[in-house]
């Protein structure tokens, strides 16, 4: 998933990087109004893992490989605004150190698994453990689907970034000049390896994580405390 | 420090060591495809992509030694190699920043 230099022309990575610079701006705000010094060793790890666990090339039949993000975990745990954050370094590292990922194509990389994973992930899991208990079994499940729907949906996305760019850019012949194939070849290809190969590893991932996290201090979880508080705010306050 | 934490981070450790695992899976990521690699399938290369495919030159591309003539042991090396530069580099960095911001 991590589109190389060359891959999108200028108009799609000029407008993601439009559309990353206000995201980036406002998730450091946020970070800093609501980082406890008690999660800062969680924010290290979890840009830390995502970096690791990208590495764990995985094949799928038809010959092409590909990996996990561990993106929804993250999204889940500390919340989607920190998520941004941590899985962004992790990604700026890759693509400046390691060539994985395009220099040209960093906020367009940045918006796929650094935003797309972590939002879809927190609001898919919060839908579907809809008011149970933190400790409820139910939101293991939520957990594991929300990982599987975010890494699908995220490939899609890219897969529209790849596909749009024949119609973008291409010569007075029709010569693609970027991304040859068209949506109707990317969008099947992205979708398929990860709905059935990809994104059952991220699903996985994300409910061993969550369970654990779960059984150990599900008041690590991003929102659990406040709710907490908010809990007791009503009780003391019908007292 | 905290035992959640500590298992965590004993889990991510693991990882780094078990990151090998992870050269076995030799095929190519669709979309991903070097320059050589697009002539390959579609008998030309993207005039757009030619150019800027070359845009940056990592110094350790693809978690190796550029040039690309390691042996198995060496490129297991370099690959965990790579894993603990990406781990003390995000790790630290958010742990530095997150310790100056964090508010408590």
């Amino acid at each position: 998933m991590h589109i190389p230099d060359g891959y999108l022309g200028p108009y799609t990575y000029i407008a993601f990087w439009i559309i990353m610079f206000p995201i980036w701006y406002y998730a450091g705000k946020r970070l800093s109004a609501e980082l406890k010094s008690r999660q800062v060793p969680l924010l290290a790890l979890a840009a830390a893992f995502t970096f690791v666990i990208m590495m764990f090339n995985i094949p799928i039949p038809g010959g092409s490989t590909g990996h996990a993000v561990g993106g929804a975990i993250i999204g889940i745990v500390l919340g989607p605004w920190a998520a941004v954050i941590a899985i962004t370094v992790a990604l700026v590292l890759q693509a400046m150190v390691f060539g994985d990922g395009g220099i040209t194509a960093i906020a367009a990389n940045c918006f796929n698994m650094a935003v797309v994973i972590p939002f879809v992930a927190f609001y898919s899991y919060h839908l579907i453990s809809n008011g149970t208990v933190i400790t409820s079994r139910r939101r293991v499940i939520a957990a594991a689907l929300a990982g599987w729907a975010s890494l699908t949906i995220a490939a899609a996305v890219t897969a529209f970034e790849f596909g749009i760019q024949p119609i973008l850019h291409h010569s007075a012949e029709g010569v693609p000049l970027y991304m040859p194939y068209s949506l109707g070849v990317t969008l099947p290809a992205m979708i398929l390896e990860h709905a059935f190969g990809f994104s059952i590893l991220e699903a996985l991932i994300t409910a061993m994580i969550f369970s654990y996290i779960q059984r150990t201090d599900p008041s690590l979880f991003y929102g659990e405390r406040s709710l907490a508080r908010e809990n007791k705010r009503k009780k003391t306050a019908s007292t | 420090m905290d035992k959640t934490y500590r298992n965590l981070a004993i889990g991510l450790a693991l990882l780094i060591v078990l990151v090998p695992l992870g050269l076995f899976a030799s095929g190519e990521t669709f979309g991903e495809w070097g320059p050589q690699e697009v002539k390959e399938r579609l008998g030309f290369v993207p005039s757009g992509l030619d150019q800027l495919s070359n845009f940056w030159k990592a110094p350790l591309p693809d978690y190796a030694l550029p040039g690309g003539r390691e042996s198995k042991t060496a490129a297991a090396a370099t690959y965990i190699l790579s894993g603990v530069i990406g781990v003390a580099v995000c790790g630290g960095l958010l742990y530095l920043v997150g310790k100056r911001i964090a508010k408590d």
